[in-house]
């Protein structure tokens, strides 16, 4: 079966695995990002937390994607949905970059702007949403683009778990020996790859802070 | 308080120490009345910028009393207190994210002032400064430095507080910007009579604006003197500086 009479054929199918598959990277990265970037600016104001939470956060990492899956199946009301599970699963790995970018973000804002902030009288509060976060915003949404290309290609692993995504077609496709089947998946998540990178990229500009040239 | 004139910022037996235990200012005891600009003078790591820093609690004095309007420091909760305050530095510290406009009017923002209110503010303080109103929608990165400082100080100007922190405003600049700037700050002095603490190592500059100029070395103070007194003192180190003021040379050697 060639490539493209498979895509036709299984048009709603693909649809419906690529929006499973957005959604899982989507709730995955929306959780990472209201724990991440917390802990962060955390870090920011508790310097003898950092080496933990960061250490924390790298350990995570480095366990490897399927292991992660697996060990988390046992989880209570976790474990008994797969989608449940994966969504975990992708948001522990999307929070070393959050945390480290947040906190690189607003570690490297002018110690002087700091200082003339607070020294104009501006609360804590005032300091960090009016200034720090917005001039750290495109350092974590640089954080934010390298979790969500990477969340894309690990949430194909998920698949082996039974949490559905674009993985299915390239689990279904190897198992029956057919390129095309693996193809219909992993392009799919390759373009969403691609365009997440390309629109955070151009928020990341965006925001960026106005520099001298 | 000395006769008539209030003393509107007073450090007494200040010390400040760092958590190591090195001492960055010893037993500091110095006044600045109401409508004068007290100068800090010194070189780097006489402990002026410190001191400074002490009056809006940017740091926190040791041992001692830091007085602003008679009140301790430690006294006025710290945000009334900043407020107070007005804060311009040398490297401007605007924020790059915000227009002109917006840094200027960032803390009557905060105060919840009217929009109009602000707005009319922030026009009147870009004309006091020398600016023009349009420059209002530019961002910081836009200007020349000597724009940027002059918004400094429009900045701290903004909600009209009675007591002005400058840290070297002027440090940054090319020589005739700076005269134009120092020249500019006197007359606008001379209009709002603000008390004015102001840190630099340039003996010019001391005796050009000061009321009062106190030498700092080594975290002490050494004297504190009108610019008359400083010139004619007999004091050792005052002397060295005012020598190696007045034999700066370079001058002489473009002649011969």
């Amino acid at each position: 079966m060639n490539f493209w009479s498979f895509v036709s054929q299984n048009r709603f199918e693909i649809a419906s695995l690529t929006a499973e598959h957005l959604w899982m990277v989507g709730i995955a990265t929306l959780l990472a990002i209201a724990l991440g970037v917390p802990l962060g600016i955390l870090i920011t104001r508790r310097p003898a937390l950092r080496k933990p939470v960061i250490a924390l956060a790298n350990i995570i990492q480095t366990v490897p994607s399927l292991a992660l899956f697996g060990f988390l199946l046992p989880a209570p009301w976790i474990g008994e949905r797969a989608g449940r599970l994966a969504i975990l699963a992708l948001m522990l790995y999307s929070l070393l970059p959050m945390i480290r970018n947040t906190y690189a973000g607003i570690a490297g804002v002018d110690r002087s702007i700091i200082e003339a902030a607070r020294g104009m009288g501006l609360t804590d509060w005032q300091l960090l949403f009016k200034i720090e976060l917005p001039l750290a915003a495109s350092v974590i949404l640089a954080g934010i683009r390298v979790s969500v290309v990477i969340s894309i290609g690990l949430a194909t692993i998920a698949a082996a778990i039974g949490a559905g995504g674009l993985g299915e077609l390239i689990f279904r496709g190897l198992a029956m020996v057919n390129n095309a089947v693996i193809l219909a998946g992993a392009i799919p998540a390759a373009i969403m790859a691609l365009l997440a990178d390309f629109l955070i990229g151009w928020l990341e500009k965006r925001f960026a802070p106005p520099r001298e040239a | 308080m000395t006769g008539s004139q209030q003393s509107a910022v007073q450090f007494r037996n200040v010390s400040y120490r760092l958590p190591s235990g090195h001492e960055i200012l010893r037993d500091l005891s110095l006044q600045a009345c109401s409508g004068e600009i007290l100068i800090l003078l010194g070189r780097s790591g006489s402990g002026k910028t410190t001191a400074l820093k002490l009056v809006n609690r940017l740091r926190e004095h040791s041992s001692g009393e830091v007085l602003v309007n008679g009140r301790s420091t430690r006294d006025w909760d710290i945000i009334q207190l900043r407020r107070h305050i007005g804060y311009a530095i040398q490297e401007v510290g605007l924020f790059p994210h915000f227009t002109i406009a917006r840094n200027i009017g960032l803390i009557p923002e905060l105060e919840e002032w009217p929009k109009e209110t602000i707005d009319a503010r922030v026009g009147e303080l870009l004309n006091l400064v020398g600016l023009d109103g349009d420059i209002g929608s530019r961002y910081p990165h836009q200007l020349s430095g000597g724009q940027r400082q002059r918004v400094g100080v429009a900045r701290a100007l903004a909600a009209d507080p009675p007591i002005l922190l400058m840290d070297e405003p002027f440090g940054a600049l090319d020589p005739l910007t700076r005269a134009d700037l120092q020249r500019e700050f006197l007359s606008l002095q001379q209009k709002l009579k603000k008390t004015v603490v102001f840190v630099t190592h340039d003996l010019h500059e001391a005796l050009l604006l000061g009321s009062q100029i106190a030498l700092l070395e080594e975290g002490k103070l050494v004297s504190c003197n009108t610019p008359g007194e400083f010139v004619a003192s007999s004091e050792p180190l005052v002397k060295k500086y005012v020598e190696a003021f007045a034999a700066d040379d370079v001058l002489k050697r473009g002649r011969a």
